[in-house]
């Protein structure tokens, strides 16, 4: 985080005729700029205060641990966790799924708030309560939903237990609202009149979407998939029970840690869990950067 | 490049947007459609740029068919109220983007952007983005982006409509000038009667779905062909059961012949025009009718020494009575 100190006029001055004033003007912003450094009223000191706090004992705090007790046991621990087979393939198979899903979210996803957002047709308002269903069902009541539709007693037929699949589809179930969630509000505050200048200037439908609307829309597509990965890298209740947790087949990382733990090694499961905070980190730049590129290029 | 509007009518549901208007529009003027909100203006306008079929009837510009040219060919440019900015583009990226879609060589676009931005004095904004620009330079940025593809017809939706007053009056002024100098045929819309009176060649006065008269400002003003025209071009008040504008009555005293006499009820001074409210009476002094608006400016006032509760005929200047139809 950068944090923003007030714009000196640096660039602003023109009059090179005197160099005293020239050297006077040189000195007065960096002396402004250490002042707004700290501007800080009481209250906002307050409240900056229990900002810090919040954030150390929820989050930065716990994380730091997770990082000492991964690096405690060495490297060796480290690379021996890593190194065992199954780990790796549970935690291969969760980067995998959870990317295929993060993909498809962001084009389903989109497609889905379009038609929320630009047509009209009954039932809309009910589509738009059930979209976040999936969202605030308690992950292991999903799991059961899950079961009970694709599982062995699939009443329509289809039964994908205890196969990648069932990792696949259990993701792409919670993950749902997430780009719709973060794609409708920009993409209400997108006027129609845009799309409608861009057709007059002659640009085609196809044109319109790729070079109007699609850039609009990069940013907020990226942050609902980024959102959408980093749930689907972490997800355990909703997949335990249809995937079976086999290893080599279908277990993923969370479960992996969780067995880990049960054994009492701790330094495997922070191992696994340092690894997969590395890799949400990798996942929220990469999309960051890719937003910001396509803003940029338009 | 004219435009010839034939028998075109336009519904939403049941709402009559537009019903049978024929207009024709001459090449390179500056004509406005003028009219009350809701009174189908935008709607034929943006019949006119194809981003709305007619229901019926047909729309040539430039003698040619363009009822079923869509938008995108249709070679119109459209300057919308709240701008319609490529937020993400640089200014000079939105200004190119008709061209660079056109596939027009770099060096080429790079000229005509740096043309039009000259035209609209924007080329010191041409990288900043337009969420940096004021309203009045995005609208600026708008009508470059427009009249950089050339087009056969330039139509403005409520151009100034979302701009402060100052910047609405400069804006004015400048698409009077600039008309001047491109001479490229601009159809604007409009419900401020000033505005259209004060830029434009030709009005058309549409309200209802129906085009109520066609003229000149000056044919307009002085010759409304109907009680609607009259009433929305400018103020209006009664003296004597005939309609009137209020600077078109004159105060003389009393005892003149022949005039209409009364009291004095009000007098509002808004900046250089003194607004006075006179309540008529009959010869034998009781009131009648209703009362009666009449402007003055303000050294006319001040030599008349108007007070309130003052008595004073009032009579038509000569010739300006509007006969009523």
């Amino acid at each position: 985080m950068t944090s923003t100190t007030t714009n000196s006029p640096v660039g602003g001055v023109t009059d090179t005729a005197d160099s005293g004033a020239l050297r006077a003007e040189n000195k007065s912003p960096r002396r402004r700029v250490k002042q707004s450094r700290h501007n800080l009223t009481r209250p906002a000191g307050i409240g900056l205060g229990i900002t810090v706090v919040w954030f150390s004992l929820l989050v930065l705090i716990p994380l730091t641990l997770v990082i000492i007790q991964a690096v405690e046991g060495g490297w060796d621990n480290f690379t021996t966790t890593l190194s065992n087979p199954q780990t790796a393939a549970a935690i291969w198979l969760t980067v995998r799924q959870a990317f295929l899903v993060t993909v498809l979210n962001a084009v389903a996803g989109t497609l889905i708030a379009w038609v929320l957002v630009r047509d009209n047709f009954p039932g809309k308002r009910a589509l738009e309560v059930i979209i976040d269903i999936p969202f605030a069902l308690p992950t292991i009541v999903a799991g059961l939903v899950l079961l009970s539709t694709y599982g062995p007693r699939s009443p329509i037929g289809i039964d994908i237990a205890n196969t990648e699949h069932s990792v696949f589809l259990a993701l792409l179930f919670v993950t749902l609202p997430f780009v719709v969630r973060t794609v409708q509000p920009v993409l209400l505050e997108l006027e129609p009149e845009v799309e409608e200048a861009a057709q007059s200037l002659g640009a085609s439908k196809f044109q319109t979407w790729t070079k109007i609307v699609l850039p609009a829309l990069v940013p907020a597509i990226s942050a609902g998939a980024t959102l959408a990965f980093a749930r689907g890298i972490s997800e355990y209740g909703s997949l335990v029970l249809l995937s079976g947790n086999l290893p080599f087949k279908s277990e993923v990382a969370a479960v992996r840690i969780f067995s880990y733990i049960e054994n009492d090694n701790v330094g495997a499961a922070a191992s696994v869990a340092l690894v997969l905070l590395v890799v949400a980190l990798i996942a929220i730049v990469i999309l960051d950067l890719i937003s910001r590129k396509v803003a940029r290029r338009g | 490049m004219s435009i010839e509007i034939r028998d075109t009518a336009k519904n939403f549901g049941d709402f009559v947007a537009l019903a049978d208007i024929n207009l024709s529009i001459p090449s390179g003027g500056l004509t406005a459609l003028l009219g009350p909100s809701g009174g189908g203006k935008s709607t034929l306008l943006r019949i006119i740029a194809g981003l709305e079929t007619p229901d019926s009837g047909t729309v040539e510009i430039d003698g040619v068919d363009a009822t079923n040219v869509p938008a995108q060919r249709r070679g119109v440019g459209f300057v919308f109220q709240h701008y319609a900015a490529f937020k993400h583009m640089s200014v000079a990226k939105n200004v190119a983007f008709g061209l660079e879609i056109r596939k027009q060589p770099k060096d080429e676009i790079a000229q005509r952007v740096a043309d039009m931005l000259k035209l609209v004095h924007l080329s010191q904004f041409a990288d900043r983005l337009p969420s940096q620009l004021s309203g009045g330079q995005r609208q600026r940025m708008a009508l470059a982006r427009a009249l950089a593809i050339e087009p056969k017809v330039l139509l403005l939706d409520e151009p100034f409509g979302a701009l402060d007053a100052k910047v609405r009056k400069e804006l004015r002024d400048w698409l009077r000038r600039l008309h001047d100098e491109v001479h490229v045929t601009t159809v604007f819309v409009t419900h401020d009667q000033e505005e259209a009176l004060e830029v434009a060649d030709n009005i058309v006065v549409i309200n209802n779905g129906r085009v109520e008269q066609v003229g000149t400002p000056d044919d307009l003003y002085d010759n409304p062909a109907n009680e609607f025209v009259l009433s929305f071009l400018g103020p209006i008040t009664t003296l004597g059961g005939a309609a009137i504008r209020p600077h078109d009555i004159e105060v003389v005293s009393p005892t003149v012949p022949d005039v209409v006499t009364g009291e004095i009820v009000r007098i509002t001074r808004i900046g250089f025009e003194v607004r006075v409210v006179v309540q008529p009476f009959d010869t034998a002094g009781r009131p009648v009718d209703d009362q009666v608006t009449v402007t003055l400016t303000r050294s006319e006032a001040r030599e008349l020494g108007l007070t309130a509760g003052q008595r004073i005929g009032l009579r038509p200047r000569e010739g300006s009575l509007i006969p009523a139809r």
